[in-house]
């Protein structure tokens, strides 16, 4: 489960604010509470990878995915 | 209201929730297919009628996630949906199209959608396929809590139509006067909010599935294995590589057999003179030299069509994300320059789907290395004239291997080139590469040949458009001035064309190029094959007998066919293309770039591989 999702940490990169990854990762359904799985990783270094979030398959690379932090659910 | 006016429908919705096929079914065969004036992005409108006989217009925009744009193309939806379009009024209406299975998303949008203050439907599409896997919808929550009508449609087999309509039609009735005044970009905070929302909305109305779907997740662990699926891509790419060029050959050979009678037919009704040579050396020349391509570009863009509508393309960008990545390519960059292995100019028209600028960009300088197809009349009939037809190592043909070598040195030289871009001139980390990857599912062919019949169009008429003017212009500079009474050696070396090329001459001497090849050169800029054409030209009127290819073994060494070749890798030899760039790009600033760069990299193969091959006693 989502516990929280980051700004893209306190560099800007390349014209994208750290507030726009955040955002984006916001639009796409990665916000506090979501369920997530990873499904698949990509054939070279294990990346971009695939993952379920509530429901939804999102591709994303794992850069972007670190703003992203998880807790293990509670059985 | 007033009777005259035809209300707007706006379809607004996330990507692949089935909206252009809702579309379809909405408008049947009645619709126009333009573009936003300034813009290259799609511009789909066309005409619904009710059973009342009331008509409304529909338009289509591309599918977003947020108003907060992010491509042009999504650009484009948020500038309909606020009317901030100079060409189009805000629209009374906004459906809100949502995939019937994937609410999770589109539910936070018709939330930021409500805050415009426009009037929406909601519509739940692929309702069968929800009712197939036991998802259980309460329309009458979900409507009291979006404050929009909710209603579900089949748009594939154009179920619940009438009703989308009737309700689009009374909605549009209600709040005229309230202008779209209420968006602004929301914060992230307020997307949260928006999220919680959506998600008690939808713990309130839907059901989850009782028998989920499971082929996606099976199809997925096949097609994104990371050893299988790259295998699997590789395959299709190779199918398709094999259709676009032995599929096409037999339709391009009556295409072009097609305008060469038609040409000749002209010469023979036509009164001698310079009419005759614009009408068939210009006109119908230049129209059979853009038409050619037809058919591998209806192959192609079939492959791709189905790779789409299939689900499969954002499968093929998360396999090949990283391979790009590590020039400095997006992964959506990848569906761009395949294209362009037809022909760059629908390749560079299709990177719209990237939605960053700087991803966008490079992919467009990039596309051009592609072997096009125009280049392939070049690659060989200079291969059949100057490569010893033998084998190498007993089975691989010398022939195949250099053009083989071609391809790959125009793949190898974008991956490089993107990675220069990258490095020099947008120094730092890659772009983001988000996307959903949505459910498998069957294309449905009605609305796979209509895309393919609107792609093919736009082809043809943009490209039309640009060539037929410059065919025309390259023509009347290889024509005139005339040759004087009693001149030797080609007409066309007393031309505007000729003088130039005995002009440059010295420029091209240091790569091997006589005055004849760089005759050549001038109309080849019009479409690179035309050079083939032009070269024929240049030698048959210069007293030679025999095929071309025979002329040119005699004519030119190796190390001048080797340095033609190199030269065409690179060279920016196609004036459709960059004046595509410059319509994408909005100046003339990129498509400068690209000459520049492109030209330069020309001379510099095409000098290397001349200097190397005389030192190597190839001459």
């Amino acid at each position: 489960m989502i516990i929280k999702v980051r700004t893209g940490g306190d560099r800007d990169r390349d014209g994208l604010t750290a507030a726009e990854i955040e955002l984006r990762l916001l639009e796409f359904g990665f916000v506090e509470g979501a369920r997530v799985e990873v499904l698949h990783e990509g054939p070279i270094g294990g990346d971009p990878i695939a993952v379920r979030v509530d429901g939804i398959r999102i591709a994303l690379r794992r850069a972007e995915a670190m703003n992203v932090v998880l807790a293990p659910e509670a059985a | 209201m007033t009777s005259s006016r035809i209300d707007t429908v706006a379809l607004v919705g996330n990507p692949n929730c089935g909206k252009t096929a809702l579309f379809n079914a909405l408008t049947g065969g009645r619709q126009k297919v333009a573009n936003y004036a300034g813009v290259t992005v799609e511009r789909k409108e066309g005409i619904a009628t009710l059973p009342s006989g009331r008509r409304l217009r529909i338009l289509d925009l591309p599918g977003t996630y947020s108003l907060r744009a992010r491509s042009p193309d999504e650009a484009i939806t948020r500038d309909a949906v606020l009317g901030r379009l100079a060409d189009e009024p805000a629209p009374d209406v906004i459906v809100c199209v949502a995939d019937a299975t994937n609410l999770g998303l589109v539910l936070r949008l018709a939330l930021e959608l409500k805050t415009t203050g426009l009037p929406m439907v909601f519509v739940l599409n692929m309702i069968d396929i929800a009712e197939r896997q036991g998802i259980d919808i309460d329309f009458e929550a979900l409507s009291r809590e979006l404050g929009a009508p909710v209603t579900a449609t089949v748009a594939t087999r154009k179920r619940g139509l009438e009703t989308l309509l009737e309700l689009a039609a009374s909605q549009a009735e209600g709040m005229r006067a309230s202008p779209p005044s209420g968006w602004r970009e929301p914060s992230a905070t307020e997307v949260r909010a928006a999220h919680r929302q959506a998600r008690e909305l939808m713990r309130a109305a839907v059901q989850p599935p009782s028998r989920p779907d499971t082929l996606t997740g099976r199809l997925d662990s096949v097609l994104l294995h990371p050893v299988g699926g790259v295998a699997i891509l590789l395959g299709l790419l190779f199918l398709m590589f094999q259709a676009v060029f032995t599929w096409a050959a037999p339709a391009q050979d009556l295409i072009e057999a097609g305008f060469g009678a038609l040409g000749v037919g002209a010469a023979a009704v036509l009164p001698d003179g310079w009419m005759t040579g614009l009408v068939v050396d210009g006109l119908i020349a230049g129209v059979g030299s853009v038409l050619v391509f037809l058919p591998q570009i209806l192959i192609l863009f079939l492959f791709i069509l189905l790779l789409e509508d299939s689900g499969y393309m954002a499968r093929a960008a998360f396999l090949m994300d990283r391979i790009m990545g590590g020039a400095g390519l997006h992964g959506r960059a990848f569906i761009p320059l395949l294209s362009s292995f037809a022909c760059a100019v629908p390749g560079i028209m299709s990177t719209r789907v990237i939605d960053s600028r700087k991803d966008r960009l490079t992919t467009i300088l990039t596309a051009p290395l592609m072997t096009c197809s125009a280049r392939i009349p070049v690659y060989t009939l200079i291969i059949s004239a100057l490569i010893p037809n033998r084998t190498v190592g007993g089975v691989l043909s010398l022939q195949g291997l250099v053009m083989f070598s071609l391809y790959a040195a125009g793949i190898l030289s974008a991956l490089l080139v993107a990675f220069l871009i990258r490095k020099v001139f947008w120094r730092g980390g890659s772009e983001l590469f988000m996307m959903q990857l949505p459910d498998y599912k069957r294309p449905e062919p009605g609305n796979v040949l209509r895309n393919l019949a609107q792609k093919a169009w736009a082809f043809i008429s943009r490209a039309g458009r640009i060539i037929l003017p410059l065919m025309v212009l390259v023509w009347a500079l290889s024509s005139w001035p005339a040759p004087p009474v009693g001149a030797q050696g080609p007409a066309i070396a007393y031309s505007a064309a000729g003088r130039l090329g005995h002009w440059l001459e010295p420029i091209f001497a240091p790569i091997g190029f006589s005055w004849e090849m760089v005759v050549a050169l001038i109309p080849g800029m019009a479409a690179r094959e035309v050079a083939v054409a032009a070269l024929g030209a240049i030698y048959a009127v210069g007293g030679e007998e025999g095929a071309l290819a025979g002329i040119l073994s005699r004519q030119w060494t190796l190390a001048c066919g080797l340095a033609f070749l190199a030269w065409y890798v690179f060279a920016p030899q196609c004036i459709a293309t960059l004046a595509v760039v410059r319509r994408e790009t909005g100046g003339w600033l990129w498509p400068a770039v690209m000459f520049g760069y492109m030209l330069g990299l020309a001379y510099a193969a095409a000098f290397l591989v001349f200097q190397a091959s005389r030192a190597l006693g190839l001459a």
